[in-house]
C-alpha cells in the first residue's frame, strides 16, 4: 500500500486503520484505530511480545510510548492538511501507572497548530479511561 | 539491605534475554561501565515508522533508550532491584540512517534512595559523534532488599 494513497482513503472514509496498515512499525505493533463521538482512539492488543517488566508483568515503555506517538500521529493526519507522516521533533512521557498486559487505548489532543510545528497532547489508559497509565507531550515538524 | 553485587556483562545479557520486546528487537549489549551501558538495536524493517524514507519510528527509539536507562540505573546501583520509569523526554535530532544499526548509551548521573537520573542518546557506529536522539528519564526505584511486585 502506498502511504499517501491510505491517507487519502483515511480522511475520505474515515478509517484510520488503513494509515496504521501502512506504516510497518504500527503494523508491528499491531495498532488499530476508531472513529467514534469521542473523537480518534487507538488500540494496542495484550500481547505478551511487548512485555518490559516481565516480574509485573508490564509492557515496556517504549511500546507505550510508541502507542502514544502512532495515536499522535493519526490524530494530526485526521484533523489536519496533512499528506505524509509529520516529523518527530521530541517526545516527554509520564508514567503514570504500570500498563498490564492487557488492550491499551490511546486518544490525541491537538493542542497547536502552527504553520511549521504542531503540539499534540496523548493519554493512553486500559481498563479505566480515568486512570492512565502514561500521557504524553509530542511536537511534530509540519515542513 | 543486602551488600551490592557487581553486575558484569553476562547478568545484563541475560536480564535483556529475559524482556521480551527486547528480545523482539533484537537488542544487545555492546559495553557496560560502573554507571552507563551501551546497547545495539540493528536496523529491522519491521520497526520503519516513515515507509517512504525507511526512517525508523520513534517507538523503536523510545524502546532502545529506555532499556538501556534502566541498565544503567541498575549497574549505578550495583543492583538487580526493579524501578520504575517515572518520566522520559526524548528529542530527536536527525532522524536515524534507513538500514544502520542504532547504537544507545546512557548514563546515570545522580543516584538517590528513591530516585535515579539518567541521560541517553542514540547515535550510529559509522558517525558517533552526530547524536541521533538525545534523552533525559526519571526513574523511582525499587528498594533493593525487595524485589519488584506488583501495586494494587
Amino acid at each position: 500500500v502506498i502511504l499517501t494513497d491510505a491517507i487519502k482513503a483515511a480522511k475520505a472514509g474515515g478509517d484510520y486503520s488503513q494509515i496504521a496498515a501502512a506504516i510497518p512499525y504500527m503494523r508491528f505493533l499491531g495498532v488499530t484505530a476508531r472513529q467514534d463521538g469521542l473523537g480518534l482512539t487507538c488500540v494496542l492488543p495484550a500481547a505478551p511480545r511487548f512485555v518490559g517488566n516481565p516480574l509485573l508483568p508490564a509492557f515496556h515503555g517504549g511500546v507505550v510510548a510508541g502507542l502514544m506517538e502512532a495515536t499522535a500521529i493519526l490524530e494530526l493526519l485526521a484533523s489536519i492538511e496533512l499528506d505524509r507522516v509529520p516529523k518527530l521533533i521530541n517526545i516527554a512521557v509520564d508514567y503514570l501507572r504500570p500498563a498490564r498486559v492487557a488492550e491499551t487505548f490511546a486518544q490525541a489532543t491537538v493542542t497547536r497548530e502552527g504553520r511549521r510545528v504542531a503540539d499534540v497532547g496523548v493519554e493512553a489508559w486500559q481498563d479505566d479511561r480515568a486512570r492512565p497509565v502514561a500521557a504524553a507531550r509530542v511536537h511534530f515538524l509540519l515542513v | 539491605v543486602s551488600a551490592p553485587v557487581a553486575i558484569d556483562a553476562k547478568m545484563i545479557e541475560t536480564i535483556i534475554r529475559h524482556i521480551p520486546h527486547c528480545v523482539d528487537l533484537g537488542m544487545r549489549l555492546v559495553e557496560l561501565g560502573p554507571d552507563w551501558a551501551t546497547l545495539a538495536l540493528p536496523y529491522d524493517a519491521r520497526l520503519v515508522g516513515d515507509p517512504d524514507s525507511g526512517v525508523l519510528h520513534g517507538g523503536a527509539v523510545t524502546s532502545v533508550i529506555d532499556t538501556v536507562c534502566g541498565l544503567a540505573v541498575m549497574l549505578a546501583r550495583g543492583q538487580p532491584a526493579g524501578m520504575a520509569t517515572l518520566d522520559l523526554r526524548i528529542d530527536y535530532l536527525r532522524p536515524a540512517t534507513p538500514g544502520e544499526e542504532l547504537l544507545a548509551r546512557a548514563e546515570c548521573h545522580k543516584l538517590t534512595r528513591n530516585i535515579a537520573f539518567v541521560r541517553g542518546r542514540a547515535y550510529h557506529a559509522s558517525q558517533p559523534g552526530d547524536t541521533v536522539a538525545a534523552s533525559a528519564a526519571v526513574f523511582m526505584l525499587e528498594p533493593a532488599d525487595r524485589p519488584a511486585k506488583a501495586r494494587p
